[in-house]
């Protein structure tokens, strides 16, 4: 069964002509674990953001988990993303003013179903997942404006994964780690997932970090837009 | 947790410009009731001193000059009544009691008022409340004094103390008239009203300061002649009437007296015209009051702009968790709110604390009573208006957030 299925979906931001998202056909498997790869500003983020139903595609319908989620209302598709979606963002993951544990728990506040998950021993789960993705005991009750960037990431990750959604997605998460932490961080994820049976959809320009995803997928390869000029390289 | 939760935590985040911005709020709300108190308890205490008074007669002038000499003891009178004009009106049948006033004395600040016993019998305040004594009774003898009830606790006068009553206002220490002194006989009960700041003293012995030199030293004062000192001369009277409806009639006739020029009020169409000169000052005390409000609200609005920038990020890790756009908005505007609430709550919390501090003070130097009462319904008025501006002001910012989190998507701008 198909968690992600996409079909003849166009993209172009507002007030810009060029489109940058132009997909046939993409799906992801429930429970699969997904990497795709893209050059800087070839539309990654822009598709997870559609994926994640925060930008509506041009043309074109998404279905996720069964839901025809092109025909979602903007606030049922916020609402669905808060019920079913984990969201790993590259970087500044976390909420400067509220505790760890605060953090990690934040999905609860706008999603019913994940809270209902968690029964009423919130602050526990939050806690295991935090000691399984091996975040220190130490760590929990510091500010998180302190914490390193790699155990920043490991409790955005602990964020994305409580009251188990179904689809968890990550926008370079490990982009501002060494290639020691950036493995540690990808294998705990994936634990999790598998844990949860979550899908896993993971993007980065960093192709080395395929071979340890069930699939690999280059954006380019499904994307038929014209790639922007490389302004970096 | 929830999302006024979150504002809050954000808020404490930021807490040297929220506090900063609590108190500029609390500052503004300060002014507004302050003024409105003041406003409200000036006009009150005005009007609560004097009641049941028909007419008040005195040399020609304005008739809210004559009253506020007469009654509220500000300012001085032009000219004098003659006791034989004095003796002639109040001998119109229509007259049912009359009080003589003569002014123009004083004792160490508080003004001394000659006068006779029907002004403790007839004289009315609030409403309609006649004079008491807390202790003693009224002046019987020529240096027979009677105190207002602040006057004996500011100088500390008992029953039977002696006190030195100067010619002229301005009570400078060669002035006093070591010759004459008076005994207390009585103190009135507080009236909240400039009675409890006088010193009431007989005609007779007004007359005998201005004549000056009156040797009682060692003497007995009972033996004084009363007769030598038969009053020429009142500043003011106040008269009640058998029946309001004589007063336009009388108010007429004493207005056209031809032996001399005289004027006749009623107290409240004279407090009537005395509202509309203070007005003008009322209007431009809130006027700047309300000014003050929008300069809290403005520097409450430029603090949530500034910080909005810098919450891109949080906004969008919102968004990423399910967050409706509404949500924040609504994020922003409790925010808003929460900002306008706490300031309003220090703010009348000051309000209070500088009431109960500076009351006194205010009382003894203006004679206006700022009472500790609740808030009234005007006040709470103003303090919704207040709140609703709060709420209103954080629709500025929100709107910019939603803006923003529709624009960012799912990109972090950092
Ligand atoms: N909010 C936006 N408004 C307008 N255009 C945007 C916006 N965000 C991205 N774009 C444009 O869309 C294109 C794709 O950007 P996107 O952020 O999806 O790239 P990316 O693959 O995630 O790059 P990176 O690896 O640097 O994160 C770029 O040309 C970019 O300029
Ligand atoms: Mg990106």
């Amino acid at each position: 069964m198909n968690i992600i299925e996409l079909q003849d979906v166009t993209f172009c931001w507002p007030h810009s002509a060029a489109t940058v998202i132009d997909i046939e056909r993409f799906s992801l498997k429930r429970g699969e674990k997904l990497f795709i790869s893209g050059a800087s500003g070839s539309g990654k983020s822009t598709l997870l953001g559609l994926l994640s139903g925060i930008l509506t595609p041009s043309s074109g319908s998404i279905n996720i988990l069964q839901a025809k989620f092109t025909a979602l209302s903007d606030g049922q598709r916020d609402q669905f993303r808060a019920d079913h979606i984990g969201y790993i963002f590259q970087q500044f993951n976390l909420i400067p003013y509220l505790s760890v544990i605060e953090n990690v728990l934040l999905p609860c506040l706008f999603s019913q179903k994940r809270r209902a998950q968690l029964s009423n021993h919130a602050t526990e789960h939050a806690r295991q997942l935090l000691s399984s993705l091996k975040l220190p005991d130490t760590c929990i009750n510091r500010p998180v404006t302190q914490l390193s960037i790699g155990q920043q990431q490991r409790v955005a990750a602990a964020r994305a994964l409580i009251g188990n959604p179904e689809l968890v997605i990550a926008d370079e998460p490990t982009s501002a780690l060494d290639t020691h932490n950036r493995q540690a961080f990808i294998e705990l994820l994936m634990n999790q997932c598998a844990l949860t049976g979550a899908s896993l959809l993971f993007v980065s320009h960093d192709q080395q970090l395929q071979p340890l995803f069930d699939r690999h997928l280059a954006l380019s390869a499904i994307n038929n837009c014209e790639e922007p000029a490389n302004e970096y390289l | 947790m929830s999302i006024y939760n979150l504002s809050y935590k954000s808020l404490k985040n930021r807490r040297t410009t929220a506090i900063l911005t609590v108190f500029t709020v609390a500052i503004s709300v300060l002014l507004l009731l302050a003024v409105e108190r003041i406003r409200l308890q000036a006009k009150q205490s005005f009007a609560n001193t004097i009641s049941n008074t028909d007419l008040i007669v005195g040399a020609r002038s304005g008739q809210v000059n004559l009253l506020l000499y007469s009654v509220f003891r500000i300012g001085n009178s032009t000219n004098n009544i003659d006791w034989q004009s004095y003796q002639k009106i109040i001998s119109e049948p229509a007259v049912k009691w009359s009080i003589p006033i003569s002014l123009g004395d004083s004792h160490r600040g508080s003004r001394v008022i000659g006068t006779n016993q029907d002004y403790f019998k007839f004289y009315q305040y609030g409403k309609k409340q006649p004079l008491t004594f807390s202790q003693g009774h009224a002046f019987s003898n020529m240096f027979d004094t009677v105190l207002g009830s602040e006057v004996a606790k500011r100088l500390d006068y008992k029953l039977g103390s002696e006190i030195i009553i100067a010619h002229g206002i301005s009570d400078k220490k060669f002035n006093r008239h070591k010759n004459s002194p008076f005994i207390v006989t009585g103190i009135l009960a507080p009236t909240g009203t400039p009675v409890d700041k006088s010193v009431h003293v007989s005609l007779a012995a007004i007359e005998a300061i201005h004549a000056g030199g009156i040797m009682t030293a060692g003497g007995d004062q009972n033996n004084v002649n009363r007769a030598a000192y038969q009053p020429q001369q009142i500043t003011a009277f106040l008269l009640g009437l058998h029946s309001k409806v004589k007063s336009f009639a009388l108010q007429r006739k004493i207005n056209t007296y031809r032996r001399e020029p005289l004027s006749a009020i009623m107290p409240g169409i004279a407090l009537h015209e005395l509202w509309g000169i203070m007005s003008v000052a009322e209007q431009a005390l809130q006027g700047v009051a309300i000014f003050v409000v929008i300069a809290a609200m403005l520097a409450m609005l430029s603090n949530l702009l500034s910080s909005l920038q810098e919450r891109r990020r949080e906004m969008a890790i919102l968004r990423g968790m399910g967050a409706r756009p509404l949500q924040i908005f609504m994020l922003l505007i409790s925010e808003a709110s929460l900002l306008t609430t706490l300031g309003i709550a220090t703010g009348i919390a000051l309000l209070f604390a500088l009431l109960g501090l500076f009351s006194p003070l205010v009382s003894r130097e203006f004679g206006l009573n700022l009472s500790l009462s609740m808030l009234t319904s005007t006040e709470w008025r103003l303090i919704a208006l207040v709140q609703i501006s709060g709420m209103l002001i954080g629709f500025i910012p929100a709107f910019n957030a939603y803006r923003n989190s529709l624009a960012d998507g799912m990109t972090i701008k950092v």
